[in-house]
């Protein structure tokens, strides 16, 4: 059966069951590679989107739940030649190593940016309390969110 | 016969027609010992193995290492364009591929910019003079009358000639001589420089960046089925209720391997549990009485080995010491499962895996699908970080399994979070034992050390069994092969436990413990984590018993200056006042080493704060002094060694790999957490460079100074020892109490 949803503002049909997480769809069905599987039992974040600019974890999310919202995927934030100012940011805070959760930090960045565009320390700490980096990024990844909030600031 | 002995190999996907050449035993070759070169040009000794220069004025690289997210195909960039004289935009990497790059064995160990980077640059100073000789020849003056910017060779009249117009003339399938002088490091451009990483824009956007990212056409979706423990026999499934799901492609069993392949990734993971609820298993043996784990350990066989030996006399009226530490079995736990994606297409296999290393891994497929190597391709794409043995190999496995069973389709593989925490192999337990003797001049006049350790290394290409998770459990089922420690002075279990302070006598016994009864393998520093927390706690306690600051203490005892600077220097930057005391809650610790005695320099300096109702210790911030000889990537090693404290305060903080009789605990973050956004500590790293120093290893250099700092600084605040890693809160309550 086909399925329908908005992704980065387009609309799309896949031909998915409704109880499919929306993750395969995004990965495999919209070839969207910026959502990744790390544990399927939202305790990482490494999954996570925006939906109605809520931080979701898409791995537990049924596709069937997101057809009446937006979902906005990293890769609807912006692109190497164009990138959103959190993106910017990491890059220049050369905040990845194996870089598997920085899809989820980005997008818990933008979810509390959106609410807060003048966090503290704490603040980023506090909202990226759910996602897990395992390298030892941490400090540049708080880093980068702030120095986003301010780049955002200034334009 | 002493014709030339070498293999050429014509691939045309996607870099046009290009030719490697690699040379095969040397001895072979040339009828006679061959000189001695270095790094990895050593056992790979043709330059186009390593450097090929393109029509366009481009270079292709090709290196055995991969990228772990390391930043190595960075720094090996840097290396090959400043020793070429070519813009980084001009370099193209290709790493690890049974098809295509030099063998360098296992990307590990700290030894990439050693090993592989040596070779680049003897090889990029090699092809950098041919090219300007054939510059010469075609412009009619002498060499030393050329300069060379940006890869265009120009005579002092103004002509110019690029590389890629001297390339019909070039012939770089010869044997490298390393004697051409690479370039001296003051006069280095793209070396040292903090470039940025090449592969962190696409990781930020949603670029493909990850052999989970791979998506070929018809492409298929495999789960696996794992038993409930180590050593279970499948003796029966009920395939019906997998197969009834629409999109099930095929279960395949082979022996005790249990797979399922879908059409969609979804239907493969629906699949996977119908047939986990239906498979019957004879249970392997069960596991030992985690209570007892150490007390096993130190009971079971091992090789015994002295090392570091010192003899000197002991004063008669010497203070005696004795501690003993543990460390528990820790988990890799990358954020991503393990991934691989393989196809088998008339009769031929191809692997794309984020293993280690390629050719290793080729070598265990070839025992495990009894293919011949050559119908084997294993191809390197970057996974989630590993920090050492991982799920990656096993998984290649696993795909290659499945897909045998859909030739024609290529199969992707992702294992569920349970399969990676349940099957990795983990870094093994241990236990430490130190005994030191303390002269009546308040000096170490006797040391004495013992450690018992399974092994740190079952990696793939065993002399003797197939190192592959799924090869036990075939229906003919592969041995694994005899554990292996690498020799000193790097050392496996037994890494970092001589001390490097100079002391009049000293013993070290390595108990290389055989029967395993947990899976174990490489994590990140192997042994040295365990051994550098044992040895520099047991140097506070000892300074304690002096009577003197740890730093002068330890300062007291060390000649080497380059060891004595780093921890002057993060002395200095941590503002360590001599003789302070923790006051109860708060306190502050040191910890050293130079990384396996032979790479890089780290002295770390933590705080801690105790929170003596709950236990819970928190590490607000680290200091670190490093000193890795010639800096590459400043930014990059600085990187590094940020990454490897925050990773060393989760292990010695919150990790171990809880297990019962009946098997594995650990299956989900929950099980086993790992350190938090809120409880990460904030880090500062001094870095001392060294250009007249080769480059030394260091994305292993500052874990076991961090544990180390950070055990230390409980006690400092406390005034009580706990020489059990983790410092969990029941650990701390009970020191306390």
């Amino acid at each position: 059966m086909a399925i329908s949803l908005k992704v980065n503002g387009v609309s799309r049909s896949v031909p998915a069951e409704p109880d499919t997480p929306l993750l395969y769809v995004l990965r495999n069905d919209l070839e969207l590679n910026g959502a990744k599987f790390g544990c399927g039992l939202a305790q990482c974040g490494a999954c996570t989107v925006l939906v109605d600019g809520k931080a979701v974890r898409s791995c537990i999310t049924p596709v069937s739940a997101v057809a009446q919202g937006e979902v906005t995927t990293i890769e609807g934030l912006g692109s190497v030649a164009k990138p959103h100012a959190l993106q910017q940011a990491f890059i220049d805070e050369q905040a990845a190593q194996c870089g598997y959760c920085t899809n989820g930090m980005i997008m818990s960045a933008k979810e509390l940016l959106d609410r807060n565009p003048r966090p503290s320390e704490g603040d980023v700490r506090s909202a990226l309390a759910d996602n897990l980096c395992r390298c030892g990024t941490h400090n540049r990844i708080i880093r980068a969110v702030l120095r986003a909030a301010q780049s955002s600031g200034r334009t | 016969m002493n014709a030339p002995v070498f293999s050429r190999r014509k691939f045309t996907a996607g870099l046009g027609a290009l030719v490697v050449g690699f040379s095969l035993d040397p001895k072979l070759a040339l009828g006679q010992d061959p000189p001695r070169l270095p790094g990895s040009l050593q056992g790979n000794r043709k330059l186009d193995g390593w450097i090929r220069i393109n029509a366009d004025g481009t270079a292709t690289i090709f290196t055995g290492k991969v990228e772990l997210g390391q930043g190595i195909l960075t720094a090996l960039a840097q290396i090959a364009a400043e020793e070429l004289d070519l813009p980084l935009t001009r370099i193209a990497m290709i790493s690890g591929d049974t098809g295509r790059t030099p063998n360098e064995g296992q990307t590990a160990g700290s030894q990439s910019v050693e090993n592989s980077g040596t070779a680049l640059r003897m090889a990029g100073a090699e092809v950098r003079a041919i090219l300007i000789d054939l510059a010469a020849k075609r412009l009619g003056v002498t060499a030393d009358q050329l300069t060379v910017a940006d890869g265009v060779v120009a005579a002092a009249d103004g002509r110019k000639v690029g590389y890629g117009e001297l390339v019909a003339e070039l012939d770089l399938n010869r044997e490298a001589t390393a004697k051409a002088q690479p370039k001296p490091p003051a006069s280095h451009k793209i070396v040292g420089k903090s470039i940025a990483r090449l592969d962190i824009p696409a990781k930020v956007t949603g670029g493909v960046a990850y052999v989970q990212d791979l998506r070929l056409p018809g492409m298929l979706h495999g789960r696996v089925v794992r038993p409930p423990r180590y050593g279970s026999k499948l003796d029966s499934v009920d395939e019906a209720a997998a197969k009834a799901i629409p999109g099930v492609v095929a279960v395949v069993r082979d022996g005790s391997f249990l797979g399922v392949v879908a059409e969609r990734e979804e239907q493969a993971i629906k699949a996977r549990e119908a047939l986990r609820q239906r498979a019957k298993w004879t249970l392997g043996p069960e596991l030992p009485d985690p209570t007892r784990i150490f007390d096993v350990i130190k009971s079971l066989p091992s090789k015994d080995a002295t090392i570091g030996v010192k003899q000197g006399t002991v004063p008669p009226n010497a203070r005696t010491l004795e501690a003993v530490y543990t460390k528990p079995y820790m988990a890799h736990a990358s954020i991503g499962p393990s991934c691989s994606v393989a196809e088998f297409k008339d009769g031929k296999m191809t692997v794309w895996t984020h293993s280690q290393g390629v050719f290793p891994l080729r070598a265990e497929l070839v025992k495990a699908l009894k293919l011949a190597p050559a119908a084997i391709r294993c191809v390197h794409a970057e996974g989630s970080g590993c920090y050492g043995h991982n799920g990656a190999d096993d998984v290649a496995l696993d795909a290659a399994l499945l897909a045998r069973a859909v030739p024609g389709r290529p199969v992707r593989l992702q294992w569920m979070r349970d399969d990676e925490f349940g099957w990795e192999p983990y870094g093994p337990a241990m236990v430490m034992r130190a005994k030191a003797a303390l002269g009546g001049d308040g000096k170490i006049a006797d040391w004495e050390y013992e450690l018992w350790s399974n092994s740190h290394s079952t990696r793939p290409q065993s002399t003797d069994g197939t190192n592959v998770l799924a090869a036990w459990y075939l229906a003919e089922p592969q041995k694994m092969g005899p554990p292996t420690s690498p020799p000193q002075p790097a050392g496996g279990g037994d890494r970092n436990s001589i001390p490097l302070y100079d002391l009049p006598s000293q013993r070290v016994i390595h108990h290389f413990v055989q029967d395993m009864p947990i899976r174990v393998s490489a994590l990140r520093t192997l042994g040295a984590y365990a051994n550098v927390f044992a040895l520099e706690s047991f140097m506070d306690e000892l300074a304690i018993a002096a009577g003197a600051d740890p730093i002068a203490f330890r300062l007291a005892h060390l000649k080497d200056p380059r060891g004595r600077a780093v921890i002057e220097a993060v002395a200095r930057k941590a503002g360590w006042k001599e003789g302070e005391k923790g006051d109860g809650t708060r306190g502050r610790g040191i910890g050293f080493s130079k990384y396996k005695n032979l790479a890089c320099y780290v002295a770390c300096v933590a705080d801690v704060e105790v929170d003596r109702a709950s236990g819970a210790v928190r590490v607000p911030r680290v200091w670190a002094a490093v000193d890795s000889g010639l800096i590459i990537n400043p930014d990059g090693l600085t990187s590094q060694i940020e990454g490897g404290i925050v990773q060393s305060v989760s292990w010695t903080l919150k990790e171990e790999v809880r297990f019962d009789k009946n098997g594995i605990l650990a299956r989900d973050w929950k099980s086993y957490p790992i350190l938090t956004m809120p409880e990460a500590p904030k880090v500062e790293v001094e870095l001392i460079n060294r250009p007249s120093e080769r480059p030394l290893g260091s994305g292993e250099g500052s874990q076991g100074p961090a544990v180390a700092a950070v055990a230390n600084a409980f006690a400092n605040a406390t005034g009580k020892r706990i020489r059990d890693l983790p410092l969990n809160p029941a650990r701390v309550k009970a020191a306390l109490a």
